[in-house]
């Protein structure tokens, strides 16, 4: 399937993923990430349910300590 | 008040102007340090109406480097400590201070009122909880967020980018604190003010 991932096409297997999935395939390794399908925001504990699927505009950003 | 208006649709204000839109408006400071400290100066300086300062943390030696406290102030309450430095600025700003650890119930209670959150906490965890609290819970209220500042130099690396109809996000989005990365004044600084410089921008095309 492709889906658009922080503003850029990217292409997955299969027909659908999770968040968490999405996050574990792509090897984001920052330990703290907001995410967002179609501009509505998926908290931590919603990742393993919330599927993407085909289009999907996702959105991934990692949080920073320091302030 | 018609000329005003009328001046708000152009964006052409004088200094009286802003001052005069800014004094209705209350900003929360969610986290006193770096950030925190130098964004709230800023606003104070620029004529915001009020300030609710929110920090469970006290002075220590080791934020003199960045944050807008005095050596004489060591030990004391941050979130009071800005009160009085707040206040030394200008004594017509209003302020209120709450000494607490933020989590979810507390900023659902505290943040209820204010007309934008200004996200100054140390840990990302934190910056987290804040962002989902927010969307959740305020979704028409502004808040914006410091993300990645450490280090000196590569100030062409740090931007502003909206991330949702009311989330703004400031910083290089990389820079993490380490031992070898520690935050510094400069850089700070310039993300403070940025949030700062943002938080006038959406005041004023706010209308109360």
């Amino acid at each position: 399937m492709q889906i658009i991932l922080n503003n850029r096409p990217a292409h997955f297997e299969g027909e659908k993923i999770t968040v968490n999935e999405l996050i574990k395939r792509k090897n984001f390794t920052f330990k703290l990430l907001v995410t967002k399908i179609n501009g509505k925001l998926v908290r931590v504990d919603e990742r393993d349910n919330a599927w993407i699927s085909e289009g999907d505009k996702v959105e991934v950003m990692h949080l920073i300590s320091g302030g | 008040m018609y000329f005003y208006k009328l001046n708000m649709a152009v964006r052409i204000m004088t200094e009286t102007l802003i001052r005069n839109h800014l004094s209705h408006f209350e900003v929360a400071i969610a986290g006193c340090g770096g950030l925190g400290s130098n964004a709230a100066v800023a606003l104070a300086r620029s004529g915001i109406g009020k300030l609710f300062m929110v920090d469970f943390d006290r002075v220590e030696l080791s934020n003199l480097n960045r944050q807008y406290f005095f050596y004489d102030q060591i030990g004391q309450y941050k979130a009071h400590a800005l009160a009085d430095n707040i206040h030394r600025i200008d004594k017509s700003i209003g302020l209120r201070t709450s000494i607490v650890k933020l989590d979810e119930t507390s900023v659902t209670q505290l943040f209820a009122t204010v007309d934008l959150v200004i996200e100054a906490f140390d840990q990302a965890a934190e910056k987290q909880m804040l962002l989902e609290t927010m969307l959740v819970n305020f979704p028409e209220k502004p808040l914006i967020m410091g993300n990645g500042m450490a280090g000196f130099g590569k100030f062409e690396l740090i931007k502003q980018q909206q991330w949702d109809k009311q989330v703004y996000i400031c910083g290089d989005f990389t820079n993490e604190i380490s031992e070898d990365n520690p935050p510094l004044a400069p850089r700070v600084g310039i993300v403070a003010n940025m949030q700062a410089n943002l938080a006038l921008d959406l005041i004023l095309k706010m209308r109360k």
